[in-house]
């Protein structure tokens, strides 16, 4: 039996130091009913036959990573350094558990530690926590916390945030009595715009939410907004893309009040959507009603430097049903993917990957825009994704890509009826001149 | 001195990782009111990096390096034939919007995940989106708010919960909108019959119950609860979190729950990662199923399965795109392995494992019930902290003996508790060994109890002021005074200087 | 020793007159529940507080407990001092460790607290019970 390595004597030899017959003795108090139901699974195999099977379901995919991948849109494919893999999955790492016993778990502590000063020095924050889930929870995670903090109830989300955020922050603010306002997107002489927000602010509102880059691609300058918020005192909570800010202004120097992102794209895998992490940053003042943990330094009798979960007042274990979220498990194993990749890359490496990103996606853009038909509609300044109006279905255009062996955009009918003839392309430093040159090929030939 | 910070070893100029240069034309960058002037972040070489977080690494206790008994975690060894097929990359590399045609190995893995899932507990329906037990537990709970609002049902604003419930139920109820109300547990351990039916009136929308308990005990009128729940319209909700106990014993859904969450990191072996990531699969029976968040695995005329997200009467999004698909990979694996057989012996063994130590221990510590328990053991220090140590003493001086502690003074009704889970995955010698462990501390906790004081002697680091830390928190490192060198620009090399 | 100038609620707070003000705390006995207090919240000068409402949290590394006003009125000082510091709630729980002073709206209202000697049973009926 596969990691149960009880023998029968050691079984036996239990067993009568227990003071039973036998181990279904042990579950007498179940109902005798409903005791021991036969379940319709197959038995249990060996190693080699479950894999020989596991296999076979892999091959039959097609990963980003056998194609020319210009899909994002959320979730992106970027090269992720030998080394995180071999360091996050130590076993020292993967096969603990949550730092209770500090004395124990410094590893796990002074990563985290590390994590949250990486994410705070990324963003240009005072403090972050140690992970949400991912970047949609976090947001709907700032957006209850905005409204703690402000006691209000209205909630502005901007036109150009990502659609499946909006629908995770609906999900958690339904019947709560949150009045959800949300942007809208328009085009203005081809270009692909989200309606203003400013005059969405008002002294109802708890917090206002913009996406930079936004889903779009645009990079925005939020000035107005920040002053139209602090008129009414609303609180600013920009949803970042973390690797597009080893180019791009910090949220913290934009005035943010609370910064979150999915930390997916520093060195986490795609695998089909998840685990991933969710970040959170937030000004000093308001780190007691941030979620989800956070470690601190401290130091023992000896005055030697160590680290602890801390703040847990905050947390369900203590403040149950008056706790600033249910959070327990978070996602340390990620979050320490992310600090070893930004450890790896330092600020040159990660300005380097931004870099790159953008200008692949500029030569995509500039290509794909010569092309008869097709128009180019997020306008500058975008950072690595851009919105393409094609003369073609854009399932027809993917299935014909797919054929290539490249992987076309998102197409954004599914979310935006008005911009169903459209694809959201993206490159990052993965894509190179010749695939570009191919994906062009291919959309000329028709 | 311990392990330095990275901001402590960040060297101005040491080089890090390189990309390739772009091998397009350039085009220029965004105006600089748009970019970041300083990027403050450590500048470490590979070498630096590999050094700091191996011995970081070393400093962890973890199930690979020996027992860890932490009470309702369930931390059983972690397979590594699971890893390896999360990291196939034709699973890996998979981006979530791909179109299915190029997915459905991975759409096949979820969907036979589900059925292995729904076949365990006996429900209809599974959702593997939730990321967490906690998430499960809001995923659930939303799912039963939608049931009553659809039933017309809106005055049902009370969510009952156990004494001894795990933090995040209430937590969860409130998240929720509930306000909750908490019942208490007899003196065997179970729910407080008399109590819950005084409580049970028709604004109840549902009693949370784990099960076997946190206590390690099975509910002795499992089913009379289940009955009165049902009876005033509310419906039971099933904290998983203990499920190690019952696979192939009893199915949840048998036991009248109606909404259940699975943590798969405890019972299905995925890793804990030092404190995540989870996965809180939630079954329902099958009148809810409607309500599950989107998206669900569906089956296209054509036979091809896709992510269908076509459900009007969904809760909604709980995450941005599928669950943790890596996660998932593992329990699917897992269950291949185990089978029905083999999931059976899971649980027996855990059981008797558990219940071995509770009589190996029953002189030296009070055991908080006096009944077999189910896969975990709860202990009470309180004879030893009328000698002067308290339960936490006694867990620091297990680290001095080379064991992790068991969970410490939960759950909240017993005094001094001290939760021990030993697992399926441990042998006879490691329980004798840690139970002899334990007997050596109850002596030492009476006849010299500074040992335990000033426990663990050989640690890292000894006890942390966790007071210090909290008066005046120090959360991140220094923030860096001096700009980070300007960064490199894509591609340029930094000449060697001579 | 309970000092029995003043008068004390179920929930382990105190409340002394003080010219025309009450002053407010919790009782040796609740700081020694709590253990090292790490964080005290409380409302600001000029706020209403109702009595056996909530006014504020107070936290130790392990635990956290709302405060209920033990009196009706408007809040006129703060224990800034003990916020800073709050060991001094430890250490001193019935003076230097003082939370926040109230203008009463009525002072029959402590007639409804319990005085040293019913609060000193109270504590060991809940001592009894455990």
């Amino acid at each position: 039996m596969p990691f149960v390595p009880l023998t029968a004597a050691e079984a036996a030899a239990m067993l009568e130091r227990v003071g039973v017959r036998s181990v279904d003795e042990l579950f007498e108090v179940i109902p005798a009913a409903v005791r021991f139901p036969k379940l319709d699974l197959p038995d249990g195999q060996p190693e080699l036959t479950v894999t020989r099977a596991v296999r076979g379901l892999a091959a039959t995919d097609r990963p980003a990573s056998e194609l020319a991948c210009f899909l994002g849109a959320g979730a992106y494919h970027h090269y992720i350094p030998s080394a995180v893999g071999a360091l996050a999955n130590r076993a020292e790492f993967a096969t603990s558990y949550t730092p209770y016993q500090p004395e124990i778990s410094q590893g796990t502590l002074q990563a985290t530690f590390e994590f949250q000063s990486l994410v705070c020095d990324l963003f240009a924050m005072d403090v972050a926590n140690a992970s949400l889930y991912d970047g949609a929870t976090a947001v709907a995670e700032a957006v209850l916390m905005a409204e703690r903090l402000t006691r209000r109830e209205r909630v502005v989300l901007a036109g150009s945030l990502h659609p499946e955020y909006r629908s995770v922050v609906q999900t958690y603010v339904a019947e709560r009595g949150t009045e959800l306002v949300s942007g809208g997107i328009h085009t203005d002489k081809g270009a692909l715009r989200e309606d203003d927000l400013v005059a969405l602010i008002d002294e109802r509102t708890a917090c206002c939410v913009v996406q930079q880059p936004s889903f779009f691609g645009s990079i925005g300058d939020f000035t107005a907004l920040r002053a139209a918020c602090d008129r009414v005192g609303a609180l600013l909570v920009m949803v970042c893309n973390p690797l597009s800010l080893g180019l791009l202004r910090p949220p913290g120097e934009w005035g943010a009040d609370i910064a979150v992102a999915e930390g997916q794209s520093l060195g986490i895998p795609m695998s089909f959507g998840g685990p991933w992490v969710g970040l959170m940053a937030t000004r000093e003042k308001y780190v007691r009603q941030m979620p989800g943990r956070i470690a601190g330094a401290a130091k023992d009798a000896q005055g030697r430097r160590g680290y602890v979960l801390t703040l847990q007042a905050r947390e369900q274990h203590i403040r149950r049903e008056k706790a600033t979220s249910n959070v327990c498990t978070n996602e340390a194993l990620l979050a320490l993917h992310s600090t070893i990749y930004l450890s790896l890359l330092g600020p040159s490496g990660l300005r380097q990957v931004a870099e790159s990103c953008y200008q692949y996606a500029h030569y995509a853009a500039a290509e794909i825009g010569r092309l008869p038909g097709y128009e180019v509609l997020t306008p500058e300044p975008f950072f690595h994704e851009f919105v393409v109006r094609c003369p073609l279905p854009p399932a027809d255009l993917n299935r014909r890509l797919l054929s290539e062996g490249i992987l076309g955009g998102l197409p954004l009918g599914r979310f935006y009826p008005e911009l169903s003839d459209c694809v959201l392309f993206c490159c990052t430093e993965m894509n190179t001149r010749a695939e570009i040159d191919a994906l062009v090929a291919t959309l000329a030939a028709g | 001195m311990g392990e330095p910070l990275l901001s402590e070893l960040s060297v101005e100029g040491r080089p890090g990782h390189r990309f390739p240069v772009p091998d397009v034309p350039p085009t220029a960058l965004p105006a600089p009111a748009l970019l970041r002037e300083r990027l403050p972040l450590p500048q470490l070489s590979e070498v630096d990096v590999v050094r700091h977080f191996t011995r970081l690494s070393q400093l962890n206790y973890a199930v690979d390096t020996g027992f860890y008994p932490l009470g309702s975690c369930t931390m059983k060894y972690n397979p590594k034939v699971d890893d390896e097929m999360a990291r196939l990359p034709g699973f890996a590399a998979l981006h979530p919007y791909q179109p299915p045609e190029t997915t459905q190995g991975a759409l096949r893995l979820l969907a036979e995940l589900e059925r292995a899932l729904a076949e365990i507990t006996g429900f209809a329906a599974v959702s593997l989106q939730p990321s967490a037990g906690a998430h499960g537990e809001l995923t659930g709970m939303l799912i039963i708010r939608a049931h009553h609002l659809a039933q017309g049902d809106g005055r049902r604003r009370r969510v009952l919960v156990p004494d001894s419930a795990h933090g995040t139920n209430p937590a969860t109820a409130a998240m929720c909108g509930y306000e909750t109300v908490t019942v208490p547990s007899d003196a065997r351990g179970n729910v407080d019959l008399e109590a819950l039916r005084r409580e049970l009136r028709d604004d109840v929308a549902a009693l949370m119950l784990t099960a076997p308990s946190t206590l390690g005990l099975f509910d002795e009128h499992m089913l009379e609860i289940a009955a009165a729940v049902h009876e005033v319209g509310a419906l039971l909700y099933g904290d998983g979190a203990n499920l190690n106990a019952l696979l192939g014993v009893a199915r949840p859904a048998d036991l009248g729950f109606d909404v259940f969450h699975m943590n798969l990191h405890k019972t299905f072996a995925t890793p804990h990662g030092g404190g995540g990531p989870g996965a809180g699969p939630v079954a329902v029976r099958a009148d809810l199923e409607p309500y599950l968040p989107v998206p669900v695995v569906a089956r296209a005329a054509d036979g091809t399965l896709f992510l269908d997200v076509d459900r009007p009467q969904s809760i909604g999004r709980v995450r941005a795109f599928g669950g943790h698909f890596g996660v998932l990979v593992r329990a699917y694996t897992y269950i291949r392995l185990l089978g029905a057989d083999g999931l059976r012996r899971v649980s027996q063994t855990a059981v008797l494992n558990a219940n071995y130590l509770r009589v190996l221990l029953q002189d030296a510590y009070d055991v908080a019930y006096n009944r077999p328990c189910m896969h975990e053991v709860v202990l009470s220090g309180r004879r030893q902290k009328a000698r002067g140590a308290r339960t936490l003493d006694v867990a620091k001086r297990l680290i001095d003996y080379g064991y992790h502690p068991p969970t410490v003074y939960f759950p909240l009704v017993v005094d001094e508790a001290m939760m021990i889970e030993p697992t399926e995955t441990e042998s006879k010698p490691t329980l004798d060994a840690f139970a002899a462990a334990l007997q050596a501390i109850a002596a030492e906790a009476a006849e010299r109890p500074e040992l335990l004081h000033e426990a663990p002697h050989d640690t890292p680091v000894g006890r942390l002021d966790e007071t210090t830390a909290a008066r005046h928190p120090v959360l991140r490192w220094p923030v860096p005074e001096r700009l980070a060198v300007t960064p490199t620009g894509a591609g340029r090399e930094e000449p060697m200087g001579v | 020793m309970t000092p029995d100038d003043r008068r004390y609620s179920s929930e382990h707070e105190w409340a002394r007159v003080d010219g025309d003000e009450v002053v407010v705390g919790i009782t040796d006995f609740a700081q020694t529940q709590l253990g090292d207090v790490v964080y005290v919240e409380l409302p600001r000068v000029g706020d209403q507080v109702k009595q056996m409402k909530v006014m504020g949290v107070i936290e130790s590394v392990k635990a956290a407990s709302d405060l209920y006003s033990p009196v009706t009125g408007e809040v006129v000082a703060v224990n800034d001092a003990a916020v800073s510091e709050p060991q001094a709630i430890n250490d001193s729980p019935y003076e230097r460790g003082w939370l926040i002073r109230v203008r009463p709206d009525n002072l029959d209202e402590l007639k409804g607290l319990m005085s040293a000697e019913e609060y000193d049973l109270h504590v060991s009926d809940r001592g009894a019970e455990e």
